[in-house]
């Protein structure tokens, strides 16, 4: 009995959460995109049970896939909860990811976290069908902001102010006053990177110039083929540059190669990349742009456990530490360590516009 | 009748049986890798001896009429002896160029299906005759120059998309069909999505490749160029215009692989989210699997669209999405291995009832 009027409860709620959301969608006045703002938490059935979606590459990329990982882990140990995974293959077809999804929430999962843009769309098909899940994607994005899922979170970062960051130190650390930057696949996504980039060597270093190499017009695989990584590398290096920059996940192994061979400088992404990298390549890198995956993940869930599941879009931004820069290693003089965290206070408090486009 | 009992029973014992063997061998021999790899073995098997439920029978029809054509296109080669690994290049190109077409909306309603159909595969057949011309007139291997072209491909299509299309969240996508040139579907299940129209281009292009290839004359042709060049240019067929001929046909094949998806679910066109890749380099695999029969592709193709559909499956009892494809590697081994074996036999066998009558009758003239 008990049971019934929790789900008559739960009935009214989707459909006060339903009815809400129809009249974001009609009214049409808020053109700061701010769609989650208008809904109500998502009414979870029983206790969260969470279910992790991997792109391509999967759990042991050492990049992102993996970092989200470490998000799940810390939430469990935390809240002591079980999980499953599913892993995405790079030549599956939009409705098998769907399937995937689905799949999770059969079984009984209502915390679901589709790991890279690449779910947006298949998140955007399965949500409408399960109103009592609450799921996330990870650098997601809605396909149609006129029909809002109140039950999808998706969560984004300013990588752009994050990669600011890494071209001020790269800028002062440039002998021959040319840094370079590999980008796995030329899309939206990773221009971020290259732009804040640029915008912060541009700002430190007015004389040096940026090389770019994109390793992929738009094929996936930029961000899983080492060789690539190590051409386009070795290309930027011909071409003078004596520190670059990667933005190519597991390509990126490739980029390190390259300056190590060279006895030059590379800037890691997402994770602490000095922390996993090779003894032979360890000396060569000089920082890492972290994008903390691990970060939005285990607030994501953290939030489904404290019964307030996120909604909308949700930007981890420096302020609040959602991307930063490391210092392992040691390689960062004190007083460029002062100059950089100053950047970022300016960063932080406004004072300072760094570009999403390059 | 008797003819056609005895044409069954041979079916049955040379194609029916060592297929059904080899998949069975395939499964244990993928069974002990799991087995080996620590994943539990009995999760393995139910998993993929489970029933599909009807959401994944719909993807599994809709994913084998994709595999069977860019099988076909692989196999109409394979006749003619051309390896054609080019496919998967020939379908990115007709995929993106009939898109560009659907997308910008010139033809109105349904007629932008049948026109964007020939883009495609006029598209695919240009892309396909690369590697024709470069080997009649150069003699350029056509494995290598495909191989090739299947990298300038999918770079060329992600360009154009970026340079003419629009930003859809991260992606870029060309213009969406409009709704008046969308099919409908064929519903089957009602709680499930409909079936793809354009599923029904794989059984087309299946009597079309039987009717070529079995009762035409250029099928003969084909079919003596693919067994012997010398041979064909002796009895007066023109080996070089056989393979221009033969990859123009695999190309326009190869521009439709993707136009069910694209024309059921997708839409519009963008890599990554918005086009499933891979699918040439399967319809090679399964080509060879189906052993170039339109039959044999068609009992391939399925399995193989099965056998993707279950990774979801598998993965939720702990066992690697990447045993999927072991198992697939392992039935092709499999298949030829048992082919070959039910060939031999089939020889044997032959050859003994021949030397049986033959010692039969050379007895009776020695009496």
């Amino acid at each position: 009995m008990r049971h019934l009027t929790k789900a008559a409860v739960l009935v009214g709620a989707a459909a006060v959460v339903l009815s809400a959301c129809g009249t974001a969608a009609d009214n049409d006045d808020s053109d700061d995109n701010a769609d989650g703002q208008q809904c109500e938490a998502v009414e979870l059935e029983g206790d969260p049970q969470v279910a992790l979606a991997y792109d391509v590459g999967g759990r042991g990329d050492q990049s992102f896939n993996d970092a989200a990982y470490a998000g799940l882990e810390r939430a469990q140990t935390e809240f002591g909860f079980e999980g499953t995974e599913g892993e995405a293959a790079s030549d599956e077809s939009e409705e098998v990811r769907e399937q995937r999804l689905r799949g999770f929430a059969d079984d009984g999962y209502n915390v679901i976290v589709g790991v890279g843009f690449a779910y947006s769309e298949s998140v955007d098909k399965v949500a409408p069908d399960y109103p009592n899940v609450s799921f996330a994607v990870i650098d997601g994005f809605d396909p149609t902001e006129d029909d809002v899922n109140c039950n999808v979170a998706y969560l984004t970062y300013a990588e752009n102010e994050g990669s600011f960051l890494v071209g001020v130190a790269a800028a002062e650390t440039t002998e021959s006053n040319t840094v370079g930057f590999v980008g796995g696949v030329n899309n939206p996504l990773i221009q971020k990177f290259e732009a804040g980039f640029k915008a912060g060597v541009e700002e430190a270093n007015p004389d040096a110039e940026v090389v770019t190499t994109y390793i992929e017009e738009s094929d996936p695989r930029g961000f899983g083929d080492p060789a690539g990584g190590q051409a386009a590398a070795e290309g930027l290096i011909n071409d003078g540059a004596d520190v670059i920059f990667h933005a190519a996940g597991a390509s990126g192994i490739g980029v390190f190669d390259a300056v190590t061979s060279a006895d030059l400088w590379a800037i890691g992404v997402d994770s602490d990349q000095y922390l996993t990298a090779s003894p032979e390549q360890q000396p060569h890198i000089l920082t890492s742009m972290l994008k903390r995956v691990d970060v939005s993940t285990y607030d994501f869930i953290a939030a489904a456990f404290d019964g307030e599941p996120l909604s909308g879009y949700t930007e981890f931004t420096l302020a609040d530490e959602g991307v930063d820069y490391s210092t392992s290693g040691d390689f960062l003089p004190a007083d460029l360590v002062t100059e950089i965290d100053d950047y970022k206070q300016q960063i932080i408090d406004g004072d300072l516009e760094v570009p999403a486009e390059p | 009748m008797s003819q056609l009992v005895r044409r069954v029973t041979q079916m049955v014992t040379y194609s029916i049986v060592p297929t059904l063997v080899a998949i069975a061998a395939a499964l244990l021999a993928t069974a002990a890798i799991v087995w080996i790899s620590g994943a539990p073995v009995g999760g393995f098997l139910e998993a993929m001896l489970s029933v599909p439920g009807q959401r994944d029978l719909v993807i599994i029809v809709n994913q084998a009429s994709m595999i069977a054509l860019s099988a076909f296109a692989a196999a109409i080669c394979f006749r003619m002896n051309i390896f054609n690994i080019g496919v998967e290049g020939q379908y990115i190109i007709g995929a993106c160029a009939g898109a560009f077409f659907a997308g910008s909306g010139i033809v109105p309603g349904p007629l932008n299906i049948l026109a964007t159909l020939v883009v495609a595969m006029l598209a695919g057949m240009a892309w396909a005759m690369i590697a024709a011309v470069l080997n009649v007139t150069r003699g350029v291997s056509e494995v290598i120059s495909a191989i090739m072209l299947n990298y300038v491909a999918l770079t060329l299509a992600g360009y154009l998309v970026k340079t003419y299309g629009s930003k859809s969240g991260y992606t870029f996508t060309t213009g969406t069909i409009p709704p008046s040139s969308q099919p409908l579907g064929f519903g089957i299940f009602s709680g499930a999505p409909d079936v793809w129209a354009l599923s029904i281009l794989a059984v087309i292009v299946a009597v079309g490749y039987s009717f070529l290839l079995g009762w035409t004359r250029f099928g003969f042709d084909l079919r003596t160029a693919g067994e012997s060049r010398t041979a064909a240019l002796a009895n007066g067929i023109n080996p070089k215009k056989m393979v221009l001929i033969t990859m123009a046909i695999s190309g326009a094949i190869a521009g439709l692989v993707w136009m069910p998806s694209f024309f059921g679910s997708t839409h519009t066109f963008g890599i990554p989210e918005y086009f499933q890749r891979g699918l040439g380099f399967t319809g090679l695999a399964v080509a060879l699997l189906g052993r170039n029969t339109s039959l044999g592709i068609f009992f391939g193709a399925t399995l193989f669209a099965f056998l993707s559909t279950q990774s979801n499956r598998l993965q939720s009892v702990g066992v690697g999405r990447d045993v999927v494809e072991i198992t697939q590697g392992v039935v092709v081994l499999m298949v030829v291995i048992a082919f070959e074996i039910s060939r031999r036999v089939k020889a044997r066998r032959e050859q003994e009832s021949v030397a049986r009558e033959l010692g039969a009758t050379s007895e009776g003239v020695r009496a």
